[in-house]
């Protein structure tokens, strides 16, 4: 989908460790990205009362920034452990949709590489690897998810520790670098695919707004994509039969 | 030490948020068989990652900070540089900087 993100290619013609690299080098935008977020994870949940071997065993089992954050409050404000767990698959419930559209694009596997790979699989891994030529190596998705994942496990605990090492005039321009990196996703699309990119990534977010105001953002970013495929479909159809009679 | 951390409340809260969140992930990589779907179905599937980067920028970006200029001003900076094909890392400190720049005039 995008045109300066092939070197990639596919499996078969590239050993494993520089399809392994590649998928480094694109998890790295990631991986920046992640830093000001994971610090200021590692920072409210020292605020929280967490022990630093518990806010990084949840880094590294959950990996997920929005459920992280949502278990702080919900630890602080007295929630039970039932609570914090079911509000955390609500709001991860998103990915099996990113899940299931990029089990299309993945090269075969292991069940046990599929399962590493799905561990990894973040907003963010599956944004910059769907725009990757399909099929991914499997490989490639490791690499960029762990490229994400170390940066954000290591930088929970630089956030833990120091209490946040970034300057704070810094640390909230850093906010803007993950919406960066979707935009820098998704320009190229629209330049090569047109306009039909353009009125997919438009519905997207005009779903995801009037959904937002009403339902968990998880929810909402997962039927906001849904509405905008299905739209798209019916806009097409009626395109289509308007044609035929 | 070791005891009386495994039975900890936190630690099967940690433990459970892992656990749903993973099932969502991996399900569909290990079960989900799509050979036979139909051509529109699949069609759909190959169009959810643009729409859903729509739905991670849209309208998150806004809120980036409370004056939603900062997130207007850093979004048409990385647009800008992506538009004219600046490498990714590129239109990230583009826009970190177009932000910080804000931050500082302001």
């Amino acid at each position: 989908m995008s045109a300066n993100n092939e070197s990639g290619g596919s499996s078969y013609a590239e050993p494993a460790n520089t399809v392994f690299l590649q998928g480094i080098k694109d998890g790295m935008p990631i991986a920046i990205g992640y830093a000001p977020v994971a610090i200021t994870f590692g920072v409210l949940a020292g605020n929280t009362g967490l022990k630093a071997f518990e806010a990084l065993l949840m880094s590294m089992l959950v990996f997920a920034g929005a459920a992280q954050y949502m278990a702080l409050s919900m630890i602080a404000a007295g929630s039970g452990v039932l609570a914090v767990i079911s509000a955390t698959f609500v709001v991860n419930l998103r990915h099996l949709l990113m899940s299931t559209a990029m089990n299309e694009r993945i090269d075969k596997g292991t069940r046990s590489k599929r399962s590493l790979a799905a561990f990894l699989l973040t907003d963010e891994v599956f944004a910059v690897s769907s725009a990757k030529k399909s099929p991914v190596p499997l490989t490639e998705l490791i690499g960029t998810g762990l490229a994400a994942y170390s940066s954000w496990i290591g930088f929970t605990l630089a956030g833990y520790y120091t209490g946040g090492v970034i300057p704070v005039f810094l640390q909230e321009s850093l906010g803007i670098a993950l919406y960066a990196l979707f935009i820098a996703l998704i320009v190229p699309s629209i330049q090569s695919g047109g306009r039909l990119v353009f009125f997919l990534a438009a519905l997207g977010g005009l779903f995801h707004a009037a959904y937002a105001q009403w339902m968990d953002t998880g929810w909402a970013v997962m039927l906001a994509a849904i509405s905008a495929v299905a739209v798209m479909e019916l806009i097409e159809g009626g395109i289509k039969w308007r044609h035929r009679s | 030490m070791a005891s009386s951390f495994i039975t900890a409340p936190i630690f099967w809260l940690i433990l459970g948020m892992g656990a749903v969140t993973f099932i969502p992930r991996v399900l569909p990589f290990i079960v989900l068989k799509t050979e036979g779907w139909p051509a529109w179905a699949k069609r759909m599937l190959s169009r959810v990652p643009y729409a859903v980067l729509g739905a991670l920028i849209f309208p998150g970006i806004l809120y980036i900070q409370e004056d939603i200029r900062f997130g207007i001003l850093g979004g048409t900076a990385a647009v800008l540089m992506a538009w004219k094909g600046a490498p990714l890392i590129a239109v990230i400190g583009g826009a970190i900087a177009a932000v910080a720049l804000l931050g500082w005039m302001v």
